[in-house]
């Protein structure tokens, strides 16, 4: 029996589909099965993101209807040898085509077969929401170094809080600019945990590279270089129960000079 | 004497009369002898008004039979009553009572958009975040941060006000009157403060300390009886 894990923020475009895509991907690397379940009813983009779009043949709706079995409609990322599955959202219907009560049934079902179901959860706080949210065990709450998404996902926190059936909701912190942080532009990690006050997951640094990664349909933990992926597979390990420590969000300095003074232990 | 023992017994004081009523008798025979009493004892029409101060011990009068207690005494020229004061008060009153007097433990998170009204004075151990509100009927203490909204006194009690250790409000309201943070930003003070309306109906925020003196009454259970 597996678990299922919400994917939220309340707010849109704070990074919720990607993280879904990266820590799905990170989750089967570490040899784990796991079903990645799109609920953004109507604009669904998970599938983009994880480069499966043209093999979707049935979605979601189609399951819930009853048109074809859950097995039929997830599709397989051949990249993972039988470890990643995911299943779709319809792009004809809206959020109204399925209820809280069918989402909680297709992803019980769901955690029969698969170690992980992650669910990501559209932005809002309506029916979409209540759909992802219905089958979920834990949730995750995704938020970026912004005063309008912190605002968000604190109100978020309050309605998870109200779900029984859900654990403690935990943070990750997305697109962090280090040099921002730095100058006081940008709200710091301290300071957006301790407003929130619950526990961190993860944070993850802005990487330009997130971007193109998701063009290609390639989620970024697949390239072990970049820092995005190696933030992406700590709260991985993290699920997985081990603890990993934070990464450090330092900029590593370079050339000649820098290198002079780290020798001799000058701090800048 | 042909009675054996009078229900009521008066008293002169300095404020006036003093009506002691017995708590055993009938209701009917406690009228009819204060009644006669009272007309008895009746003053010349002329003289000032003298207020009446009643007590009725262990016997609990309702609504109507206070109001035809007070149209007794009414219709005696020049008498007027003061106070009715009683021992017992009915169960639905003291539950009243303690539910806009008592101090409400809450330990919670008030997150954006959560709201937590309570009828008497709230004790929140955690903090009230931007975009959420706490009611109260009587004074707000937070032990954390208030960064949202607190509204104290909302039945309109003008004496209540609002304590935190971290004073950061998006607004203040205390009974009709209203406050806002600044729009600039203030530095940070690492004290604990409080608001309290002033002499010029204003809310102020002040150091939490002066609240001794600014509000003798606050921590007297029988402060609104």
């Amino acid at each position: 029996m597996g678990e299922a894990i919400v994917i939220t923020s309340g707010k849109g475009g704070v990074g919720k589909t990607t993280t879904t895509a990266n820590l799905g991907t990170a989750l089967a690397l570490l040899g784990k099965r796991v079903c990645l379940v799109d609920t953004d009813i109507g604009l669904r983009n998970l599938d983009v993101v994880m480069g499966l779009e043209n093999r979707i043949i049935y979605d979601l709706v189609d399951v819930v209807e009853g048109r074809c079995t859950v097995q039929k409609a997830l599709v397989k990322d051949k990249r993972f040898d039988d470890k990643l599955y995911l299943l779709p959202a319809a792009q004809t219907s809206d959020k109204s085509a399925v209820t809280p009560e069918q989402m909680k049934q297709l992803v019980d079902e769901l955690k029969q077969d698969y170690d992980y179901v992650l669910i990501d959860c559209p932005a809002g706080i309506e029916q979409g929401y209540k759909n992802a949210v219905a089958g979920a065990d834990e949730a995750i709450v995704v938020t970026t170094p912004e005063v309008s998404a912190v605002r968000d996902a604190d109100r978020i926190i309050g309605l998870l809080e109200k779900e029984e059936h859900i654990k403690p909701p935990r943070l990750v912190i997305n697109r962090i600019r280090s040099h921002m942080v730095k100058n006081g532009d940008m709200l710091d990690i301290d300071e957006i945990v301790m407003h929130l006050s619950i526990d961190l997951l993860g944070i993850i640094a802005d990487d330009e590279n997130v971007i193109k990664a998701s063009n290609n349909g390639e989620p970024i933990v697949l390239d072990p270089a970049s820092k995005a992926s190696i933030a992406y597979r700590n709260i991985a390990r993290r699920i997985l129960g081990e603890s990993v420590p934070l990464q450090t969000l330092e900029e590593e300095q370079k050339g000649v000079f820098s290198k002079l003074k780290k020798f001799f232990g000058v701090r800048s | 004497m042909s009675k054996q023992r009078s229900y009521v017994t008066i008293k002169g004081t300095k404020d006036g009369l003093t009506l002691h009523l017995d708590d055993m008798c009938s209701y009917e025979e406690l009228m009819t002898e204060l009644d006669e009493k009272l007309t008895l004892n009746a003053a010349d029409a002329e003289g000032p008004l003298v207020s009446v101060h009643l007590k009725t011990g262990n016997r609990y009068f309702t609504p109507t039979q206070e109001e035809e207690v007070r149209a007794l005494v009414r219709g005696k020229k020049n008498l007027v009553v003061g106070s009715i004061e009683s021992n017992v008060v009915t169960k639905e009153e003291a539950y009243e009572w303690k539910r806009k007097n008592e101090i409400v433990p809450v330990a919670k998170i008030i997150r954006s958009g959560q709201v937590l009204h309570v009828e008497g004075d709230l004790l929140l151990i955690g903090d009230v975040n931007p975009g959420g509100t706490v009611i109260a009927g009587g004074n707000i203490f937070i032990l954390g941060a208030l960064r949202g909204i607190a509204h104290a006194g909302c039945y309109g009690n003008k004496e209540a006000v609002i304590a935190a250790s971290v004073m950061k409000p998006m607004q203040l309201r205390i009974s009709d009157v209203m406050n806002r943070a600044p729009d600039y930003k203030t530095e940070e003070r690492n004290e604990m403060e409080c608001a309290y309306i002033d002499d010029t109906n204003q809310i102020v925020v002040d150091r939490l300390q002066l609240l001794t003196h600014l509000r003798p009454n606050l921590t007297r259970i029988e402060r609104r009886l």
